[in-house]
This record gives C-alpha cells, structure tokens and sequence, in this order.
C-alpha cells in the first residue's frame, strides 16, 4: 500500500509539533522516519495511524484521499501502529488480547484462534505461549504479539514507535528479519526511530525530522555524517568547558545495576568531583533518570553502591540523602517539585520548616521576598506557584533547594524555557560548581550538554559510556546518541 | 435442622446479596465503581414493593426495581463519565440520598401485607435425595439468580463482548484502539448493572422478607456486597461463593444464638462482617511485602503450601478501575 501524506499540520498549544510535513512512502518497503526527541516523529505517526486528526493536510492510501476518526477505522483501512509501550492487556491471556476485538463472532472460539495465531507466530519465528498473561511477557514478545495481531487484522501498513528501546539483541534480530520479511510480502513498514546505526542497517529510505519539519531526505546508502548534519543542523557547536578545577570526589558510583519493568542500568561505576558537571545524555528512557533518581535516594539499587562524600548512601532512606546536602530537581515541576495551588511564602514555609507547631509567616514572608530577589522570580510572595509561568517555576524550584548543596541532580533544568531564563539559571549553576557543588543533570539538548558540562554520560538502551566534552563537537555527540560505539 | 434443609435456607436468603454482588462484578468490570450499592438495594426494595402493591403484579414490582436501579447507575454514569467528577465522591452521596428517599416514601407502607413471590418446587428434581430440597424446592428468584451467575462467567469469558468489557476495565486506552466506544459501553454496563442489583433490592421485599418497615433488615448488605466483590476477584463465579459464604455466616450466628440464649443477640449479629473482613484479609494479604518476608522464614514445605495457598486467593481488580477515561 503506498502511503502520502501531504502538508499535515498539528499544533498542541504553542508547540507546531508538525509544521507542513509532506511525505510519500512506497509500497513494500521499510521506511526510516529519524529524528530527535521532539521532532514530531510521534506526531505525525499518530495522525497517520487515527489517534490524532491533523490540523490541516491530507493523508492518501493508494492514492485515495482517506480521513480516521479512530485508530479502530485506520486499522479497518489497513493502517496499523505498534506503541512503544505497546497498548495491550497485561492481566489478560496471550489468546484473548490476540481475540480481542478482532473476531465478528459472538460466541469465542479460542481453538480455532489459537491456531490461527500459532500459524502467524511461526512464519516470523516468533513463540508465544497464547495461554500465558501477558504480563509475564518480555517487551520484546509483547511486541511479537501486536505484531501478529495486526497482521491478522489484515494490516497493510505497519508503523513502528521506536520498537527497540526495552527488548534484548536477540529479540531485535528477531524483530529485523520478520520486518524485512513483511516487505517481502509487499507490506509497507515505517520504522520510527533515533538510532541511525538501526535506521541504516535496516531502512531503504529514511526522512529525517527536525523541529516539526522534513529537513531532508535520502536512499539508505547516505553517509552517516550527513544524516546527523540533517537531524541536528549545521550548527558546529565544541565544548568549551576545558579548564575547571575539581575539588575532592563528591559522588562516586561502583558496579552500581538499576532496573525497572522495562530497563535495566548495569554495573555503572562513575565518579563525580566538586565542581563538574556532568550532563547524561541520550534519548529519553535509556537510564539516565534511573541513575539520577537513585543518586537522589529515591530508587535502591539492586546491586553495587552509592558513596556520598566518603560515605556509604546505599539503601539509605531519603531523608539521609537530604540530610547530606543532596538537591533534586525533578522533569515535572508541578507534579512532582512544586504544589501548583500553593503561594511562594507558603513553599518556604514547607520547606524550611522549623520545630514549631505554628508558622512564623513574617518570617516566611521575609524570606519568599529575599529569594525573590535573589533568584529573579516575576512574582510576589502571595502568588500562587500555579499562576507562575515556566521560567519563573524553574527558578522557585532552584531556590527552594539547599542553599549550598554538595550535589545537584537536575532532570532537564532548561526544558521548555526562553534564552533568557536559559542563561540566567546556568549562571546561578555556574555560581554554585565554583564554590564547589558537583552537578549531574538530563538534558535532550544535545548544545547545552555540550557546552555546559566537563564530561557527558551517553546512555543507550540502559548501556553508558563517558566523553570529554572538551573538543568534542555536536557531530560526535550526535553519533553517539544514536548509538555509535556501543555495540 | 437436618443438613439439607439448613443449606436450603441459606439458598434461600440469597438473592437479594447475590443479584447486588453479580450486578456490581459487571459495572467494575468495565472500570466503574458505583457505591451505591447499599442505598440502591434499600430504594429498590421500597420501590418494588409500593409498585406490586398498587399494580397487584409481582412482575411489575421486579421491573420497578430494576428501573429505578438503573436509573440511579444512570446519575453515577452521567456524573462522572460525562462531567468528570469522581464516582467515589459521587457513590457515597447516591448512597445516602437513596436511602433518605427509600424512608421517607416508604413510610406510608410500612407493616403493611403485600404480594410476594411464592415457592415453587420443581416437580420430578425437588423429591431428589439431598440436593432435592437443597436445590430445586426453591423460590423461583433463587433459580433465577443462580442462573444469572452461570449466564455472567459464560457471558465474560466465553463471547467476543465479554472480552471487550474485560478489555474495558483492564485498560481503556488498548480497547479504544480495537474499536470499543469506551464511553458507550461503560455506560451500558453501569446501567446493566444497577438493574440487577434492583432485581436484588426488589427480591429482598417481595420474597425474602416481603412487605417494607424502618428499619428493614437490608441495610448494611450494600457494603458488605462491595466487599465480596473485591474477595470474588471481579469472577462471577468466586463472588457467588463469597455471597453464599456471607449468608451461612449469617445462619451460623442465628444457629449459635439459640444454642447461647444468654449471650446479647447483638453480638451474633455482628458476627459475619469481621470474620468477612477476616477473609478479605486472606485475598490481599499475598500482595504485602512483609508477607513475603515472614513466609521467607518458614520451612521450605510449609513456605510453598503457604505461598500456593495464598496465590490461589489473591485477586488483582480491573487495572482502570475507578478512573476516568479521555481520547487523546
């Protein structure tokens, strides 16, 4: 089935996710969609496979001008989407997520199906047990029975969300070789992904994103540095962070393993001195927050240890963590760091509690006014968090933070923030390391890691390795997110 | 009392709690949780009998109550799926204003005669040895809502719809993407729902204590109803053994007060809900850490048995339950 999309347009509030994308697909081959976090790869996907209705713009099947309203109709029209974390039943049997919603019938004839899908499953190589639950099921073989499932429905086209994010070596050989084998069949495939070594091996065609637009196009035998040049623009940008003096080791990770339901961290060994920065880098979900979050005492390793200035932390309750001068900055600031309906004297007030029953609100007052002022937040102490906008929140949370920490943990300081704000809260970070505070923080940004950092951690599918920003140019940087030098 | 007899009074008394039980499994398991069950079963009660009475109709009296039933799942559906306001909030106060409405129109009605449902033996089964008088000299209710369970399970796990309700309370979102109108059908099955749990309100007053009085002996059954749900484990079937459980309770602690005539009446009678609570207890206890740990300790033997038993009790509820679904 050949796939165009034409001009699509969607916004989300302020963000353009796509900004007239136009783009055609041939039938029977797999075709690369690249791009950052961001790019609006998973917009448009979204639009194509019925989950969204675009803005503007129009989707063609064989050449066909179709509208969805539901993904259920983009399957009906032979267009099927297979989630990232796939959209299954995991309390449920292998047999009856494959039987649900697919058989007209009233009565279930679970024989017959079984079959059916067994039929499937082995001309992909793939086994699956159809009386297992599914939350028993790796990744990988819930993947498998999407797969299978859509294909039963008579799917035509098969996109792809970044399938390869949680599944093992194994499981993506497995996953490679039935893809190919469904162009084969004459199925067209798009696969969604931000690993170009992934993209080049397997795609004969890619369309690179960048910022809701298409910035390039190309046959699969396209140099690897030009595909980075097109995902992450032209702009050169080196490290420039290459001499600052390190005080004595603040954090220090050994043979630390973290896991959680879909990933797994790996005997990470790291030290961090006063005074650096280090930024983790990689797509989102590649355990970048895992190490974050238990060097911040909220997540116990299963294995090796955390030291903290000389001391053991590991498996420490939160408080302890606290109590050693550790700052924490979560993603989500209104979720997790601030209480939206909650004044600025009235977070101060919460944080720096004292041993009293009662709340000194002069106090309290004097000193929301006092951070105001030193932190350069537009607002009053009366105002409520909620009503602040991004930058100013970003800043409240810096100042609600110990005023001299040990280490700092900050997932995506800068995200979503103007130049200014940008600027202004480096500044005040930059101020800190000089007086000798160690900071670790997540950033998508691949120019503000570069140029804020001494060292960056490049995380890959729960795998790391480290590079001297000093010299190291985005190029390299950009490689290596999508996964050069890992395997 | 000899043996059979004594479990055909059990089975007896059962409908009203059964129907409630069924009733509520269905709404959950589409991911709505409707709380009011125990003022339903109350107003339904009232509303069957007053309708028999005036119509001279038994029948019409069931089809009030299973109305009124649904009419109140209709305001719980309406409430939270089409404004987005909390269904537990919403179920606490259903509860209190059905009960407030079933006392004060009831009140006319109250110690007056009524019809009611009468036995009805099954010629050629009732004469049976043992399971004659246990299960077929009964109440035509008893053969319905006995019925009504084994129709439930084959209906979840047998047909194509009941998977997609199964799909429905698990999660909302996969359901949506295989076609199901998540909105429609939880509110068919909010409204199914309520009307069997009025079938069980309308069937306490016309048959297993006809006629309506203040108070009048439901009360409390509401809860306990949602307890044995969740001990059930959302399986029709299991939570039909729980209801049939509760009610021999019941029986038991009526059997004891005659033997111990000295001890407070009120004592026997608050009997089944702790050891009910007790049992709810057995069902969860398998997910807690610290169960983990202490069985950790015991011998290997011992330790698997246990860990087995436990297993085979626990229940996990309908992963979406009580939330709120939005398309993207």
């Amino acid at each position: 089935m050949k796939v165009e999309l034409k001009d699509i347009h969607k916004r989300f509030g302020p963000i353009q996710a796509n900004d007239g994308i136009t783009l055609s697909i041939e039938p029977g081959t797999l075709h690369g969609l690249l791009g950052e976090n961001g790019a609006g790869k998973s917009t448009l996907m979204k639009v194509l496979s019925g989950f969204l209705s675009p803005d503007r713009g129009e989707i063609r099947l064989d050449n066909k001008t179709i509208r969805f309203d539901s993904p259920a109709e983009a399957v009906a029209l032979g267009v099927g989407m297979l989630h990232q974390d796939p959209l299954d039943f995991p309390a449920l049997r292998v047999i009856d997520n494959f039987l649900l919603g697919s058989p007209r019938e009233f009565l279930l004839d679970r024989k017959y199906h079984q079959t059916r899908l067994a039929e499937l499953a082995n001309r992909f190589g793939f086994r699956l047990d159809p009386e297992a639950r599914v939350s028993e099921l790796s990744i990988g073989e819930r993947q498998q029975l999407e797969i299978v499932r859509l294909l039963a429905l008579g799917v035509n086209v098969l996109i792809l969300d970044e399938p390869t994010t949680a599944i093992s070596t194994q499981q993506r050989e497995s996953l490679f070789r039935a893809l190919s084998q469904l162009t084969e069949e004459g199925k067209t495939v798009i696969f969604v992904s931000h690993k170009l070594d992934e993209v080049k091996s397997l795609c004969s065609k890619v369309t690179v994103l960048a910022h809701g637009r298409v910035t390039g196009e190309a046959a699969m035998d396209c140099p690897t540095k030009e595909l980075v040049k097109m995902m992450f623009g032209q702009v050169l940008t080196v490290g420039k962070r290459c001499e600052v003096r390190l005080g004595e080791p603040i954090l220090e990770l050994q043979n630390l393993s973290l896991s959680d339901w879909r990933l797994e961290v790996k005997d990470l060994s790291l030290k961090v001195q006063a005074g650096e920065v280090v930024g983790l880098a990689g797509l989102e979900g590649s355990g970048q927050q895992l190490v974050l979050r238990a060097c911040a005492g909220l997540l116990r390793p299963s294995a090796g240890r955390i030291w903290i200035a000389h001391r053991d932390m590991t498996g420490r309750p939160y408080q302890d963590f606290i109590e050693a001068s550790i700052g924490y900055m979560p993603a989500a600031r209104l979720e997790e760091g601030l209480i939206a309906g909650m004044t600025l004297a009235e977070h101060i007030a919460l944080t720096e509690r004292g041993p009293s029953l009662f709340i000194d609100w002069t106090m309290a007052v004097e000193r929301a006014s006092q951070r105001i002022r030193e932190f350069n937040i537009k607002g009053q102490p009366t105002t409520f968090v909620g009503n602040l906008s991004g930058g100013n929140q970003q800043r409240t949370l810096l100042s609600l933070l110990p005023s001299q920490p040990k280490l700092l943990l900050m997932e995506h300081p800068t995200r979503g923030l103007d130049m200014e704000s940008m600027e202004y809260i480096w500044r005040l970070l930059q101020a800190l390391t000089q007086q000798g505070t160690a900071i670790l923080f997540i950033s998508s940004d691949p120019e503000e890691l570069l140029e804020r950092s001494d060292r960056i951690a490049i995380f890959f599918g729960g795998k790391v390795r480290m590079m001297d920003t000093c010299g190291a140019s985005l190029f390299d940087l950009g490689e290596s997110i999508g996964g050069k030098g890992f395997e | 009392m000899d043996l059979p007899i004594l479990i055909g009074s059990i089975l007896a008394a059962s409908p009203p709690i059964l129907f409630a039980v069924l009733g509520e499994t269905i709404t959950e398991k589409a991911g709505v949780i409707n709380l009011s069950l125990d003022g339903s079963l109350l107003l339904t009660a009232m509303v069957g009998f007053v309708v028999a009475l005036h119509m001279d109709s038994v029948i019409a009296g069931f089809l009030a109550g299973m109305v009124v039933g649904s009419l109140i799942a209709f305001i719980l559906a309406f409430v939270s799926m089409t404004l987005y306001q909390p269904q537990v909030a919403t179920g606490f106060v259903l509860t209190l204003l059905c009960r407030d409405l079933a006392y004060v129109f009831g009140k006319a009605y109250a110690h007056i005669p009524g019809p009611q449902v009468s036995h009805a033996a099954i010629p050629g089964f009732s004469d049976l040895p043992l399971i004659g008088p246990i299960l077929f000299d009964q109440n035509p209710l008893v053969y319905l809502s006995l019925m009504a369970v084994i129709l439930v399970w084959f209906f979840f796990f047998k047909t194509q719809p009941g998977l997609l309700l199964q799909g429905l309370g698990e999660r909302p979102a996969a359901a949506y993407v295989r076609g199901v109108d998540v909105t429609a059908m939880r509110y068919l099955y909010t409204l199914i729902g309520g009307a069997i749990v009025g079938l069980g309100g309308a069937s306490f007053s016309l048959m297993v204590k006809p006629g309506w009085a203040r108070p009048y002996g439901i009360e409390g059954t509401g809860w306990i109803a949602l307890a044995i749900v969740i001990f059930g484990g959302w399986h029709p079937i299991r939570a039909a053994v729980g209801a049939l459980l509760f009610n021999a309770l019941q029986t038991a602690a009526n059997l004891l007060q005659s033997v111990m005539p000295d001890v407070p009446t009120q004592l026997f009678s608050t009997l089944p809900f702790p050891v009910m609570i007790l049992t709810l207890l057995l069902v969860t206890i398998g997910n807690a850490d610290w169960t983990k740990r202490v069985l950790n300790r015991l011998p290997e033997g011992m330790r698997r048995f246990l860990i087995r038993t436990l297993k085979a009790l626990q229940t996990s509820p309908p992963a979406s339950l009580g939330t709120i679904f939005k398309k993207e």
